[in-house]
């Protein structure tokens, strides 16, 4: 399958790509393709230009602020460096065992974070993080000003999120999970494509008494787009993780998901239980890592 | 229009003239005639089409030939050295690695990869780096059994 014909571009600064943004309208941009070249191949897409950032220095690495607290991260970032990330996996471990999950090896070398969440696909892995660790992302628009939009208020619907079409997604910032702080992702995979039917991420603080001072738990998969089960968290704050507990929480997640989806790959029905069973699990995991 | 792309493919530089539509599987195929990388789905999922970008493995019907400009390929055309098989290749041949041989350039484009990171891996390991390869007649004992003939050889040599 061949994609209808387009002019391409890369630039070799953000400042190039924003201009190119401005002023080609029918313009669309190109990370690790992996979402929208399969699109194009099936001719779901059709733009009239792409304009590749993968060229962008500016955009690539992961590092963590000046003063500690945070870990800042390129929209270029590869999910594989996600996954292999030393400084990740010590100081904010949910955001590399989701990323290990999406795919296979060979999309793990070329999707990238900020194509994942820019896509916003319903059954992305990423979004379920970055909500449960109450992320930052930020986008510059073609006046080379900054936004800044929390997690929680990015995803919009299915294939839909807060970015303007002449924005780029600069960065991610993700916190550093203090000590007795433990995360999990738990993944219910599509046997044949990998994405996740549902996918549940959970983070859990416990204070010295060990009871939790802190429940975020992020939604991916079960509906048109990621959320937050607000009312599963408020059921568990303040209380011990015990499996009745946990379980009590959990059975209030799907109350989040709304109006869930139903495809061949799985029935409405089926989603909910999932994201009960999930949610629990990731519950569990991440208390008893905190 | 046509853009000018320069790669060097298994150490030979190579410049044309291409659509910026034209899939590197295409490119590799029908432009430089390497025709060893197979087009198994078309659609990002067998991994038929594998090959090595800056020693990555990719799926190269998933890439546009514009964006690998610059860029150090590796095929299945490129891995034996002078005349001789790599290990997996004769792996593949010892251990009954193939059936149809459809599947194989991509798995063993994706297991050199493997073996890179992971010189001695365990068969779960073996399992979860070639998650991207679907084999359709073969089944994946014999494959797994192959890339681990590749594995102990790579390492013998590298002992010696
Ligand atoms: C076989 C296969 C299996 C997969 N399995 C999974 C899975 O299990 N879980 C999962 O989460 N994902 C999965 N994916 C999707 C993969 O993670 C994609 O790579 C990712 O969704 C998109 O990232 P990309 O860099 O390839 O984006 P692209 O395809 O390049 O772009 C996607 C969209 O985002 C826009 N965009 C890209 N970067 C930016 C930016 N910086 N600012 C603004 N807009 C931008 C583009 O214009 C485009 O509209 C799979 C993909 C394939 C092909
Ligand atoms: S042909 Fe490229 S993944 Fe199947
Ligand atoms: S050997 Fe036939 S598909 Fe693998």
């Amino acid at each position: 399958m061949i994609p209808a014909a387009f002019e391409y571009e890369a630039p070799a600064t953000l400042m190039e790509a924003l201009a190119l943004l401005r002023r080609h309208r029918g313009a669309k941009l190109l990370a690790g393709g992996h979402s929208l070249l399969p699109m194009m191949k099936l001719r779901l897409a059709a733009p009239e230009r792409l304009i590749d950032i993968s060229r962008i220095k500016e955009l690539a690495g992961i590092r963590e602020s000046r003063g500690g607290g945070t870990i800042v991260i390129g929209a270029l970032t590869p999910h594989g460096t996600l996954e292999s990330s030393a400084l990740l996996q010590e100081k904010c471990p949910l955001l590399a065992e989701a990323a290990a999950v999406i795919g296979d090896p060979q999309v793990r070398n070329r999707g990238t974070i900020g194509g994942s969440l820019a896509h916003a696909d319903p059954a992305a892995d990423l979004p379920a993080a970055l909500l449960a660790l109450d992320a930052t992302l930020t986008a510059m628009g073609t006046s080379g000003a900054r936004r800044q939009v929390p997690a929680r208020r990015f995803f919009r619907g299915l294939l839909t999120t807060a970015l303007r079409p002449t924005e780029v997604l600069t960065e991610i910032t993700v916190p550093v999970l203090k000590r007795g702080t433990g995360s999990a992702y738990e993944k219910f995979a599509n046997k044949a494509s990998r994405f996740a039917v549902v996918g549940v991420a959970a983070v859990v603080a416990l204070d010295r008494r060990g009871r939790c001072s802190q429940v975020a738990i992020g939604i991916t998969g079960a509906g048109p787009k990621a959320v937050r089960a607000v009312r599963a968290e408020a059921a568990l704050l303040g209380r011990e993780p015990t499996a009745a507990n946990i379980a009590a929480a959990a059975a209030r997640a799907s109350a989040a998901v709304g109006d869930a989806l139903s495809d061949i790959h799985a029935s409405s029905e089926f989603r909910l239980h999932l994201t009960e069973v999930l949610t629990r699990r990731a519950l569990a995991r991440a208390a008893a890592r905190a | 229009m046509n853009r000018q792309v320069t790669l060097r493919v298994n150490g030979v530089t190579q410049q044309h003239s291409v659509e910026p539509r034209l899939l590197l599987v295409y490119y590799l195929r029908e432009v430089l005639g390497l025709t060893g990388t197979h087009v198994g789905c078309d659609t990002s999922q067998c991994g038929a089409c594998t090959v090595l970008l800056e020693g990555q493995a990719v799926k190269s019907c998933t890439i546009l030939a514009v964006q690998a400009d610059g860029a150090e390929i590796t095929t299945i055309e490129g891995l034996a050295r002078d005349g001789k098989l790599h290990p997996l290749q004769t792996g593949f041949w010892e251990e009954h690695g193939l059936q149809c041989g459809f599947c194989t350039p991509g798995m063993i484009m994706a297991a050199c990869q493997l073996l890179e990171r992971i010189p001695d891996p365990s068969e779960a390991q073996i399992r979860h780096g070639l998650a991207g390869n679907l084999c359709r007649c073969t089944g994946y004992h014999n494959i797994v059994r192959a890339v681990q003939h590749a594995a102990r050889k790579l390492l013998e040599t590298k002992q010696r």
